[in-house]
């Protein structure tokens, strides 16, 4: 049951984008770290930013 | 399961169903219960899903689960992202769920509960889930091109020409009406405006909130805006209460108008985190959450249809909007049944989220399902009512007569029963001070939700439900309002880019300013319109809206023709080109008849030079005297407007057309662009986590 509830908790989270960032923080770390001097990841705020402005372009809203 | 097993209890489903169906097709008693209606769709629904779309799946598109999809291929962690597909599902399904679905019905109940209620289930399963599974299918073949590009690469730059001032004035069109229909569930009612007013101010709050005070926590923000909304639908109760403060809030139309338009003008300048995103946020979650709440509503009280299965009103006297069934209830439901909007959202977003092919046929056709059930609980919500009632809030003054004593003798002479009296204790109930000439459908679909939520839920709360509704329509509408008016620049900007590079960068500000006053001065000219003209606008602007619609639901569905002809599937080309053959003589002939029919409530230029006779002849009344020269202005206007749809769409078809002959005589036609297989690397149990 708890399981069932967390799992439920889980796609709510990502519904809603709120992992969105930890979602990017494994992204980054599975495919951008390879090198030593790769860039380190965005912060919180400034991967919000930047996710926010994307969602918000083109055609997301119909009638 | 034993196969045996299942193949009895798809015929059960089957029989079930087709009882249903004759039931309320066949019904003519004085009421049938909405559980029919739910039980005929509910089964409709899962044969179409069980047996049509798995063949479509399997035969027509030919769908590879060992295909690698763009989500994989490209996978960057932001926008091509391989997504488990129940997520994708919820952001596609909250992506194409608007206010049309909620609307439309409403309006077109004016036919009787059958006729909508058929084309809803008929249009979704062979028309409208069929668009959106299909367009979504070529458009993760092509990287998630948008139907514009697809238009452009498969069909040739006429096609893709088109479909993107298709798209345009369709946004405008739509931004009006649904302006409109907020604009005329705020008229003089305090309580509606202090609440919708209300939603500003907490958008900007969430979003400050998910910006800078604890950046990305999207649900925490959102369940403090969501507690916020529900303060304002109670505080605005006490507004209405208030001696002065009520008056702050009691405005006419125009006034209305004119915030709605400055409104969108802000709301497209001010960048997206401050009221776009967060509105959005809290829209999605109250949509979602009202739609299940009304299911179960329905569910638990089992309401009873008092409108009659087919009124009189199909010969095309109706008060709401005039013209006859065919093909005026096939325009007013548009999405429900079959949205070329879908296909905007099903090319883009979608197919940049998708982990397999496999997914598309549950998102896809899945998806459309959902929304055309959400039409029908709309269509349920709107018919409980007693017909009377419904015709009273929705007949503008026009038609029925501005005295209540004067729209009630109409309503009667209709064979409709409803009194003075009834109308003023359900006002009253509803915590508003008259719901005579509600017209746009919101009212009337609130003060259905609110007695079906009332009797679920607790009467002694009709006026915090109804406005509770009310809230709900016009925070969704207002987004669609936000963004389209937003996307609707970033157009413009992308075609003047061609013409001066400055005018094409999406933050120089002049031509932000510019390109957005362009695009609200369009929407607002029609609200304005429509606020002005007595007979209440919406039956101009709702038609409008429709052909235009479907009529970019024809160039996708010619798309997807062409693309199959081309991948050499001739002998399934039917499964697209019949619902595009239904659609082009529907538009084509509403289009016909809204330019050219004599009938003044139907034909623009009819109704043009009715009004012109008359006022050279002296015998309008001083207040519409004064507003007549600008209503035949756009009488005339909405004439070409349309007859410009009509060729836009004709001028796609003819060009289909010829690709295809050209295919099938053997000579060179644009190639396919659809995206060489590669296999797909992923083990499912990987990402689906």
């Amino acid at each position: 049951m708890l399981k069932k509830i967390k799992h439920l908790w889980h796609i709510i989270r990502r519904l809603a984008g709120d992992d969105a960032y930890e979602q990017y923080l494994k992204h980054h770390a599975e495919f951008h770290q390879s090198t030593v001097d790769a860039p380190p990841p965005l912060s919180r705020k400034e991967f919000f930013k930047l996710w926010q402005d994307d969602k918000w372009k083109g055609v997301k809203r119909c009638c | 399961m034993n196969k045996n097993f299942k193949t009895i209890m798809w015929l059960a489903v089957a029989l079930l169903g087709a009882f249903a169906v004759a039931g309320i097709a066949l019904n003519r008693g004085e009421s049938i219960n909405a559980l029919w209606i739910i039980t005929a769709a509910v089964c409709v629904y899962a044969i179409g899903y069980r047996f049509y779309s798995a063949w479509i799946a399997a035969r027509v598109l030919v769908i590879d689960e060992t295909r690698a999809t763009p989500a994989e291929r490209l996978d960057n962690g932001r926008d091509f992202v391989p997504t488990n597909k129940w997520i994708v599902f919820g952001h596609h399904f909250a992506a194409i769920a608007g206010p049309g679905p909620l609307i439309g019905p409403t309006l077109a109940a004016q036919f009787g509960y059958l006729p909508g209620t058929l084309w809803i289930l008929i249009g979704a399963v062979l028309g409208g889930a069929v668009q959106d599974m299909v367009i979504l299918f070529f458009s993760t073949r092509r990287n998630g091109r948008s139907l514009g590009q697809m238009a452009r690469d498969e069909i040739g730059a006429i096609g893709g020409t088109a479909a993107l001032i298709g798209t345009f004035l369709i946004m405008i069109i739509l931004i009006a009406v649904l302006g409109l229909v907020v604009v005329n569930a705020m008229k003089h009612s305090p309580w509606a405006t202090s609440t919708v007013a209300a939603t500003i101010p907490i958008a900007m709050i969430v979003g400050i909130y998910m910006r800078n005070i604890r950046p990305g926590r999207v649900l925490e923000a959102s369940i403090i805006g969501v507690v916020l909304l529900l303060l304002s639908v109670w505080g605005g109760g006490w507004i209405s209460d208030h001696e002065t403060l009520r008056t702050w809030f009691d405005h006419d139309g125009l006034p209305l108008a004119y915030a709605i338009i400055v409104y969108g003008f802000a709301a497209a300048v001010l960048p997206v985190w401050l009221l776009l995103a967060p509105r959005d946020y809290l829209s999605t979650f109250m949509k979602l959450g009202t739609i299940l709440l009304l299911a179960i509503a329905i569910v638990i009280l089992r309401p009873e249809i008092h409108m009659p299965a087919v009124t009189q009103f199909v010969d095309g006297t109706g008060p709401i909007f005039g013209g006859k069934l065919f093909p005026f209830v096939f325009i007013t439901i548009a999405c429900g049944a079959i949205s070329g909007f879908h296909a905007l959202i099903a090319s883009g977003t979608t197919p940049k989220l998708l982990t397999n092919e496999r997914d598309i046929r549950m998102i896809g056709y899945g998806g459309m399902l959902l929304e055309s059930f959400v039409a029908i609980m709309a269509m349920i919500a709107a018919t409980v009512l007693e017909p009377g009632i419904f015709f009273a809030i929705n007949s503008p003054a026009g038609v029925v007569g501005k005295e209540a004593v004067d729209a009630i003798a109409k309503i009667n002479s209709w064979g409709f029963a409803v009194t003075v009296e009834q109308m003023q204790q359900l006002a009253k109930d509803m915590g508003e001070s008259t719901l005579f000439a509600r017209t746009g459908g919101a009212p009337s679909l609130a003060v259905g939700m609110a007695s079906i939520f009332g009797s679920a839920f607790g009467k002694h709360l009709l006026a915090l439900w109804y406005h509770f509704a009310i809230m709900f329509e016009a925070i969704f509408i207002l987004t669609t309002l936000d963004a389209g008016t937003r996307v609707g620049r970033f157009m413009l900007q992308d075609m003047l880019g061609n013409f001066n590079k400055k005018l094409g960068e999406t933050s120089y500000m002049p031509s932000v300013v510019f390109t957005s006053s362009v695009v609200v001065a369009g929407w607002g000219y029609f609200l304005y319109i429509g606020v002005i003209d007595p007979n209440g606008g919406v039956n101009i602007l709702w038609p409008l809206f429709g052909i235009a619609n479907q009529m970019l639901a024809a160039i996708a569905l010619c798309v997807a023709t062409g693309i199959l002809v081309k991948s050499g599937k001739l002998k399934y080309a039917w499964v697209t080109a019949l619902p595009l053959l239904w659609l082009v003589i529907v538009t084509t002939t509403a289009a016909y008849q809204k330019v050219f029919s004599s009938d003044i409530r139907v034909g623009f230029l009819a109704a043009a030079d009715d009004m012109a006779t008359k006022l050279y002849s002296g015998v309008l009344p001083p207040e519409k005297a004064a507003v007549a020269p600008q209503l035949i202005f756009n009488q005339h206007l909405d004439a070409y407007l349309t007859l410009f749809f009509v060729v836009v769409l004709w001028v796609v078809i003819v060009d289909m057309l010829r690709l295809c002959a050209r295919y099938l005589a053997g000579k060179r036609v644009p190639k396919l662009s659809e995206v060489p297989h590669e296999p797909s690397r992923m083990v499912e149990d990987w990402v689906r986590d």
